[in-house]
């Protein structure tokens, strides 16, 4: 018989029973329409997170002095990281740009208002490298790093706190008592949840190290990779030399740890893929209870039809044709379900997104697989009703009262 | 054409065995009309079952057209069921919420014929029906529903028509029309073997079987 003529028929006999049809499809809808939403959830996660992590630049890498003790015990941050350090990591032909960091927390005062910030002492590239740019007026110039200016660049936030609507740039801030003058103010980043960069105050680091917090060490130096170079690469050579320079010995552990930011990006896309597949397994599991429904729908079609069934095979059909014809059944039911579910899962990740709550991402590749699965699931759940639908005996089929 | 021998089946009722056929002889030629009699539970319906290759006997053989039968599989059987023969039931068994003409095409549509449309068109006018074919069972009386049912044994145009209590529905008047129906298609050549517990049913046949008791007791 032509398939056509089986879904045809399927459509029928699901449309003569509708009640008992959308019940059957109920659960699929429902399996369906979660796995959509939260794989549209678990992607839209992966992609702010993604982009999180390239907002702070993607070809960076992050020095940190290393943790001092052995056997697992730590006991302290070393203070060992030097300008000198950062100066030397400047020479290597695969680095492009460096900048110190120190940092330390600063009451920051104007007039009457006052708030308390991250103060970051950094050169000029840390800008650029980690992605902030200036929204008015400029960053400190390289002659005012070089001669310990008193000038600062506030993050938006901080700026707002300070000035509320009034001109930040060319006012004079007290930042631990001491006068900067601020030169500019950063463009919004957005808030990254462990840190927010738009409420911080950036000076030049000779004079956070001099006059700001007394420093000798440095908090942190991130390095930027030559166009095109290798990070991995840039990462070994970094290695090499300031293994060189602290005199380590062969064979013992760094002193200091690199943070490679594809290396991040990479990690953290595998965590939110890792997530995506969780949640959207949780949400299988529902699917998984649709089809049971659908089993359970279909043991009892095929009960109620043993007399057809019997009709059937009387005048012609085939096992295999009956078989098929309850499987057709049961797919069609779980592939209308699937289609009603991807379009009320694609709106529920609409709305949520609308909403805010989260930021959703409806993937079509996502869909496809859901609507794929419930068709699985109908020709899984159908088997064994269809089967036993196939295997009756006729005349058994055709006494049944 | 069928060629039936020792034919037994049993069942157990309530422990107790019942011998629905204990040794039966059946021989019918081609274009022959036969009628099966006897009263309730002598087997007739468990003999039609077997001829019309629905069931299998326990023992004894079967060669429908020179070939044993007990040698085919489901699938086999049901190719026999599909082309050579057409059943005919008492209670129509026509399938619901399908029109007349959807109905008696479906044989057409198992044997994967493409022109199962007109074939079912020209069974339902064989059997005076072609204005009614777009109705559904319940929207026709009895005998215009047994007429669609002898439709659908017709629209493979197999040799034999099996008929088990045909007329049993019916009011006698429309039972007449039904056995008429028969008695054309036998001039067209078909064997007709038709089951029936009514004597008066039965007369309208040149040749009967009488069972009882699982056992042919008169042939002729
Ligand atoms: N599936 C079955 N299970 C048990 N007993 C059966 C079954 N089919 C038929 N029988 C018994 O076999 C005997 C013959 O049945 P059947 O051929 O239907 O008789 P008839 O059609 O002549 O009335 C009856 O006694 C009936 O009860
Ligand atoms: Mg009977």
């Amino acid at each position: 018989m032509r398939l056509s003529l089986v879904v045809g028929a399927s459509l029928a006999s699901l449309r003569a029973n509708k009640l008992r049809s959308s019940l059957a499809m109920l659960g699929i809808i429902i399996g369906v329409a979660a796995v959509v939403s939260m794989v549209a959830i678990g992607a839209g996660a992966q992609a702010q997170v993604l982009e999180r992590i390239t907002a702070m630049g993607t070809d960076l890498l992050i020095i940190r002095p290393g943790q001092r003790g052995t056997g697992g015990v730590m006991s302290g941050t070393q203070q060992n990281l030097t300008l000198e350090d950062a100066r030397a990591l400047l020479d290597l032909p695969r680095v492009r740009q460096v900048t110190p960091v120190v940092q330390g927390m600063g009451q920051v005062k104007f007039l009457g208002r006052n708030t308390r910030v991250q103060v970051q002492g950094v050169a000029l590239p840390y800008l650029p490298m980690r992605g902030f740019e200036v929204e008015r007026g400029s960053a400190f110039s390289e002659a005012q790093v070089e001669s310990s200016a008193r000038v600062a660049v506030l993050g938006p936030v901080t700026a707002e706190n300070l000035f509320g609507g009034a001109e930040p740039v060319g006012a004079l801030v007290k930042v631990n008592g001491i006068g900067f003058t601020v030169v500019g103010v950063l463009k919004a980043k957005g808030d990254q949840g462990w840190f927010n960069p738009d409420d911080q105050v950036l000076v030049p680091y000779t004079v956070a190290m001099k006059q700001l917090f007394g420093l000798t060490r440095l908090r942190e130096i991130d390095v930027q990779g030559a166009e095109g170079a290798d990070l991995t690469q840039v990462q070994a050579d970094v290695t090499r030399l300031l293994r060189r320079r602290h005199r380590q010995a062969e064979g013992s552990g760094d002193d200091f740890t690199i943070r490679n930011q594809a290396e991040m990006i990479e990690t953290m896309s595998r965590v939110t893929r890792t997530f995506t597949l969780l949640l959207g397994s949780i949400a299988g599991i529902s699917l998984l209870v649709g089809g049971i429904g659908i089993m359970n729908i279909m043991l009892v079609t095929v009960t109620e039809r043993t007399r057809e069934i019997g009709v059937r095979k009387a005048i012609g059909a085939r096992n295999r044709d009956i078989l098929r014809q309850f499987l057709v059944e049961a797919v069609v039911v779980s592939l209308l379900g699937g289609l009603v579910g991807a379009a009320l899962g694609s709106a529920t990740a609409w709305l949520i997104s609308a909403l805010g709550a989260f930021p959703a991402r409806i993937e079509p590749t996502g869909v496809v697989l859901a609507l794929g699965f419930s068709a699985a699931v109908g020709v899984f759940f159908g088997w064994y009703p269809a089967r036993r639908a196939a295997r009756l005996d006729p005349i058994e089929a055709l006494r049944y009262e | 054409m069928i060629a039936a021998t020792g034919l037994v089946k049993r069942y157990l009722l309530g422990g107790q065995e019942v011998r629905a056929l204990d040794g039966v002889d059946v021989h019918i030629g081609a274009g022959e009309m036969v009628a099966v009699r006897g009263p309730s539970g002598c087997g007739k319906s468990t003999l039609m079952n077997i001829i019309g290759c629905l069931d299998r006997p326990e023992a004894g053989s079967y060669r429908l057209d020179g070939e044993e039968v007990a040698g085919l599989d489901g699938d086999r059987l049901a190719g026999v069921r599909n082309r050579r023969i057409g059943f005919v039931f008492q209670t129509f068994n026509l399938l619901p919420r399908m029109s007349a003409l959807d109905n008696v095409a479906l044989p057409a549509h198992y044997g994967d014929l493409p022109d199962a449309g007109a074939r079912a068109r020209r069974a339902l006018a064989q059997v005076g029906l072609d204005d009614r074919m777009h109705h559904q069972p319940n929207q026709l009386s009895g005998g215009q529903r047994q007429r669609v049912a002898i439709a659908r044994a017709l629209v493979m145009d197999p040799a034999i028509v099996l008929a088990d209590e045909p007329t049993g529905a019916l009011d006698s008047r429309t039972g007449e029309e039904i056995l008429a129906l028969f008695k054309q298609l036998n001039g067209q050549g078909r064997t007709i073997i038709m089951v029936t517990h009514d004597p008066a049913v039965a007369a309208h046949c040149p040749r009967q079987i009488h069972l009882r008791d699982g056992r042919v007791v008169e042939d002729g």
